[in-house]
Formats: C-alpha cells, sequence, structure tokens
C-alpha cells in the first residue's frame, strides 16, 4: 500500500476520533487558566453524552435533519449548568478541586444510569436515529490527494472542533477577556486590585469548561458510540484533560495533542490494514498515547508550566 | 466546644447524613418510597449472613485502596493512580498463584507479596517523576491507570492462559479463600482477606503515628519546603510514599485475585476500586482508623444497592449518587465548619 493511501486511511479516523478530545481539551483549557483545576472533564463528557443522547432519541422526530446538531447545542447548555456544582463547591466552598473533581465523574455516571435506568428501563438507551453521518465537504473533496485525505467521508464536526481551537486561542491571547482570564489562573491577587472579579472569572471559566466538555461528550456520543451507558464515557475525559497538560495549558497546544492522541488511537485501530504495523502487537499501539504523554511529561518535550495559582482557591484579602 | 477534632468527626458525619438525606430526596422525587429504599438497602447488607458476607468481601478491597490513596495524600501527594495499582497487583498475584507450586506457607505470602510489589513498582514511577521533574502525580498516575488496564488484559490473554479471556486459576495453596467462612456466610465469597486488609491498617496507623519516617511523611505533606529547610529529604519521601501508597493498593489487587475470584478476568474497563477508594480515603480523614469505617460504609452502601431494584424497585445506581455527594459535602468541608461555627455563635 502506498503512503499516501495509508494517509487516506488513517486521517480520517483519527480526525473522527480527534474531535470529541479537542472539544473538551479546550474546556480544560479555559478552567485551568483560570485557576481552577478540573479532573471533573470525564464527568462533563459522561453529562454530554447523556443529555446528546436523550435529546436526540426524544426529539428526531420533530427536528428531523437538525437534531444531532440541536443535540450538541443543548448538552452543552445542560453540562455547563452542571459544572456549575465544580464552580460552587471549589471557587466559593473552597473545596480541594481535585476532589470536587472526582465527585463530578462520580456524579455525572450516577446521574446518568441511575435516569437511563429510569426514563428507559435498562442500563443502556436505545441507538440515535439521526446520528451526525460522514460526509464530502461540498467542493473541498473534489481537491486532488488532500482532498481524499480531509474531506471526504469527514464529519463537520471535527471541523468544528478545529476553528473552536482557534477561535479559543483568539479570546485567550487577543482579548481583554482573555487577559483577564488568564491573569486570574496566575495571580488572583494582582487581577483583583486591578478590579477584575476573580470568583466571576473562574466561574465563567468552568461553566466555559462544561459547555466544551458537553459538546466534546454529545459529538462522541453522536459520532462513535451512538447510544448511551455507564461504558460510553470511558477514559476520554481524561485523555482530554491529558491534552491540556500535553499542550502546555495553550489551546493550540491542546490541539495539537487531541490530534496526536486521536491519530494513535486510530492507528491501533486500521493497523492491521497496514503492512509494517500488522506485526506489532497490538497493545504497544494503545498504550502509545499515554506512555508517550509520561515521557513528553517526564521532560524529553520541554517542560510542562502549569498556571500558578491553578488549583488554589481564592480568598480575599490573604497573601 | 468545637474543637477542631471535633470538627474532623463531625464534618464526615454530617456529610454522610447530607448525602443520605438528598438520596431520599431524589427517591421520593422520582416517586419512590425512601423509607423502602433505605431499608432494602439495609436489607442488602445485612439483611442475611450471605449478604453479610458479601459485605464484607467488599469491605476488604476498599479497605487497601483506601489506605492507599489516604497514605499518599497525607504526604501531599493525590494517588489517583490506585486502581491501576490494583490491576497489577491483581495480576502480579494470580500470576505467581498460577504459575509457581509450592506449600502454602511459603505460596500464599509470596503471592501476595508479589502483588503488593507490583503495586509499589507502578507507584514508585510516579513518585520518582514527581520528585525529580516535578511532575505532577495525577496526570502520571491516570496515564499509569490506562497502561496498567491494556498491558494487564494483554497478559491474561497471552501469557498466563491459553488466549481465553481470563486467566488461569491460582493454585489451592496461594488462595485466601474458605470453606469455613463460606459455609458460614451461606456461601458468600468471603475469604480470610480482610485479616491481611485490618494488619495493612495498623501497619498504616503504625508506621505514620510511631515512627520517624512516618513524621517525616506528614510534614513533607503539611510543608515540603520547611521539611527540606529541617533537613529531610523530600524527594526520598515523596517516592517511597508512592510506593508504600502503591504496595497497599497492590494488596487490594490480591484480595481479588486471591480470595474473591482465584483468577483474573480480562476488563474492559476498570474495576473503580481504586477510584472508590479516594472516596473512601476522604471520607475516612485519610487517617488509618477513619479509613476502615469508611470503607465498611461504602462496603455496605454498595452491596446493599443490589437488593434495591428487587426490594423497592430503585435503580442501584442512587447509591453512586449518593456517594458523589458525600465527597462533594466532604470537599466543602469549609461551608459546613463555617455553618456549625454561626450556630455556635448564635447560641451564644
Amino acid at each position: 500500500m502506498a503512503f499516501i493511501d495509508i494517509l487516506q486511511s488513517i486521517i480520517p479516523i483519527a480526525l473522527f476520533y480527534s474531535a470529541p478530545l479537542i472539544f473538551t481539551a479546550l474546556g480544560g483549557v479555559f478552567s485551568e487558566r483560570s485557576g481552577v483545576v478540573n479532573i471533573g472533564l470525564e464527568g462533563l463528557m459522561v453529562m454530554g453524552a447523556f443529555v446528546g443522547i436523550v435529546f436526540n432519541l426524544t426529539f428526531a422526530d420533530v427536528f428531523g435533519a437538525a437534531t444531532p446538531w440541536l443535540s450538541i447545542i443543548v448538552a452543552a447548555i445542560v453540562s455547563s449548568i452542571f459544572s456549575l456544582l465544580h464552580a460552587v463547591a471549589s471557587v466559593s466552598f473552597r473545596a480541594d478541586q481535585v476532589v470536587s473533581g472526582v465527585a463530578i465523574n462520580f456524579l455525572a455516571l450516577g446521574l446518568g444510569v441511575f435516569l437511563t435506568k429510569q426514563w428507559y428501563g435498562k442500563g443502556q438507551t436505545d441507538m440515535v436515529t439521526e446520528p451526525f453521518y460522514s460526509q464530502n465537504i461540498p467542493y473541498l473533496s473534489d481537491i486532488p490527494i488532500i482532498g481524499d485525505m480531509f474531506f471526504t467521508g469527514a464529519y463537520y464536526t471535527s471541523f468544528l472542533a478545529i476553528a473552536l481551537a482557534f477561535v479559543a486561542w483568539f479570546v485567550l491571547y487577543k482579548t481583554a477577556f482573555g487577559l483577564q482570564l488568564r491573569s486570574v489562573g496566575e495571580h488572583p491577587m494582582a487581577a483583583d486590585t486591578n478590579g477584575i472579579n476573580v470568583y466571576r472569572m473562574r466561574y465563567i471559566a468552568v461553566m466555559l469548561s462544561g459547555a466544551f466538555g458537553g459538546l466534546g461528550g454529545s459529538v462522541f456520543a453522536l459520532t462513535i458510540a451512538l447510544n448511551f451507558s455507564s461504558s460510553t464515557i470511558v477514559g476520554q475525559g481524561f485523555m482530554s484533560l491529558a491534552a491540556v497538560i500535553f499542550g502546555k495549558w495553550h489551546p493550540l497546544g491542546a490541539l495539537g495533542a487531541a490530534l496526536f492522541f486521536g491519530f494513535a488511537q486510530s492507528l491501533s485501530i486500521i493497523s492491521t490494514n497496514i503492512p509494517f504495523l500488522a506485526d506489532v502487537p497490538k497493545v504497544y499501539l494503545t498504550i502509545a498515547p499515554y506512555v508517550l504523554t509520561i515521557f513528553a511529561l517526564a521532560g524529553f518535550i520541554g517542560r510542562a508550566e502549569a498556571p500558578k495559582a491553578n488549583g488554589q482557591p481564592y480568598i480575599k484579602g490573604t497573601r | 466546644m468545637f474543637s477542631n477534632r471535633l470538627f474532623n468527626i463531625f464534618v464526615p458525619i454530617i456529610s454522610v447524613l447530607l448525602g443520605l438525606f438528598a438520596g431520599a430526596i431524589i427517591m421520593f422525587a422520582f416517586g419512590y418510597n425512601p423509607i423502602e429504599g433505605y431499608q432494602a438497602l439495609w436489607d442488602g447488607a445485612f439483611g442475611n449472613s450471605y449478604f453479610f458476607g458479601e459485605t464484607i468481601r467488599q469491605v476488604t478491597p476498599y479497605i487497601l485502596t483506601g489506605l492507599a490513596v489516604a497514605f499518599a495524600f497525607r504526604s501531599g501527594l493525590f494517588n489517583i493512580g490506585a486502581e491501576g495499582q490494583v490491576i497489577v497487583g491483581w495480576v502480579a498475584a494470580v500470576w505467581v498463584g498460577s504459575s509457581i507450586e509450592a506449600p502454602m506457607v511459603i505460596h500464599l505470602p509470596l503471592s501476595i507479596l508479589a502483588a503488593a510489589f507490583a503495586g509499589a513498582l507502578w507507584g514508585f514511577l510516579p513518585g520518582l517523576l514527581k520528585a525529580t521533574k516535578g511532575v505532577h502525580e495525577v496526570i502520571i498516575t491516570i496515564m499509569m491507570n490506562y497502561i496498567a488496564l491494556h498491558v494487564s488484559n494483554y497478559l491474561i490473554r497471552n501469557v498466563i492462559s491459553d488466549g481465553g479471556d481470563s486467566s488461569d486459576r491460582i493454585g489451592d495453596t496461594a488462595s485466601l479463600a474458605s470453606n469455613w467462612l463460606m459455609e458460614l456466610t451461606d456461601y458468600s465469597r468471603m475469604h480470610y482477606g480482610i485479616i491481611v486488609a485490618i494488619i495493612a491498617a495498623i501497619i498504616m496507623w503504625f508506621i505514620l503515628e510511631k515512627t520517624s519516617s512516618g513524621y517525616e511523611f506528614k510534614a513533607v505533606g503539611f510543608n515540603p519546603h520547611a521539611s527540606k529547610y529541617a533537613g529531610m529529604n523530600v524527594k526520598k519521601n515523596i517516592i517511597l510514599s508512592m510506593v508504600i501508597s502503591g504496595a497497599f493498593a497492590g494488596l487490594a489487587g490480591a484480595m481479588e485475585g486471591l480470595g474473591t475470584f482465584g483468577y483474573m478476568p480480562s476488563h474492559s474497563a476498570f474495576t473503580n476500586l481504586g477510584f472508590d477508594g479516594i472516596a473512601v480515603a476522604l471520607l475516612g480523614g485519610n487517617t488509618a482508623f477513619g479509613t476502615v469505617i469508611a470503607a465498611f460504609l461504602f462496603g455496605i452502601l454498595k452491596i446493599g444497592a443490589l437488593n434495591m431494584p428487587t426490594s423497592a424497585g430503585v435503580p442501584s445506581e442512587l447509591v453512586e449518587i449518593v456517594i458523589a455527594l458525600i465527597i462533594f459535602f466532604v470537599a466543602s468541608s469549609y461551608i459546613i465548619r463555617w455553618f456549625l461555627l454561626r450556630m455556635r455563635k448564635e447560641e451564644k
């Protein structure tokens, strides 16, 4: 198989698997940049997947082909409301942010499965009838080579994810709002003295992470899983968290890391079709993203520096 | 009246009560009878000797993962990797238990130690990276969890079985299971592991409270800079703490491999023993004694929950919600303290 052919079979799958991770990782970037550690990304994705699937199942008849898009919007809204719990606990109640994030993970899964059993009478929902379908993007898919690689059999959600990464970069680095948000995560007291409302900024950041996590979870559910059960989201949120750190808390870095993880995952999925990878035991490819993250953090790819005030509750009047 | 010590006891108790109360409200909101629901939970944990045996069986690994997380917490580390350490411990125990033939006095301790060693190894790497490179242990341990999961599945399918979905069975000489305990509890899967767990709790208490290295662990947890200034080797303490923590979690894996199951099935997802251990440790205030109490509570909730769908029609996930809320309340203890202080002021 020629190299181009291999790329043509890997890239669509890599994009497909990366999209949910990109969304969620962007959420992580917002939250952690404001100084709130968000280990609850997993739970926010679970909530997003649950809401996305339930909305899709309930309103598929009403909205027809627009249902998946409405589903991810509703999932983003509900997840951002859900993430308020994390904000209240870690910003206002000064809870340990990691612990509160763990609680978010437990709670989302418990609530999701509880309500699934309540509403559908069994451990998983039905399959959705209106998922996202892969499409040939008009015009772009006609470009030779690149068209086949990126725009044939692709999902619009993947491009939305990549576009949002650039939007997030613009917001964080080119607007006053972004500067305020980052300053709150680096030195909340200095930000406070300059008239920035630290609590408000952190609440906004956490809710943004909820919205992005909801997008990620619902996109995963509506492109890959197609139903909701306790095993729909298993670790994608933690992968996204790894992408945040791997990407050095930068939106474009997180985008790159998420694309890389998606690429590594797709390798292990289609390795049997690629001559020189077919003989490699699959386990090496499966663990590759995790091992590489550890290598990266251990300093092979440079030191990752967290926002200074990440994880510390801000208490007015303390130094 | 409210000393710090009293607070430390009050906060978990209030959190549990609030969590159960919230669970009752949820049951009520969905048209269930909360009293029936909790009655079913109670019966499911203590209703007969079988349920009681199963509860103890569940409590056993919870004590150990709780100790693992608590021990790391005491030296300022968050070991979210107990999950992976449980898995590698389980693999190691089953591997030694099924591939070696030896008399029980050697075989059983050897299998248990293998599990502790494997868990310790899995804790060593995050400890090393934290100590030497300052890499956050949470991320490394999360990654280590996945590596443990996938590598163990590979080992189970290709090395310790003939290509099957579960490992070979361990030899009788490596088993913690006991016919006597099983008959006593109407053929539950209760095993001698609970003794190992209690001993481990005593060991942790002894290390932390009665030895100078335990003092150093706690000092490093309170203030690494001050500890360093006082001449303590902070790096060594961080690594050692993760190693000991990993060993506790590895033992939990041995409980599953040598006691409950006698083999290891390949896992498509995590066991959740390690993640639940976080909740156990938090509720137990990161002390050995508290962890044992909290492990009993969670064991009761988890096993009792299995009876809720049949007896009261309530989905067992209700208990997951209750546990999550309990963690929330414990984490937000600041607000509970504030509330208690306010009440006290008003009394005056």
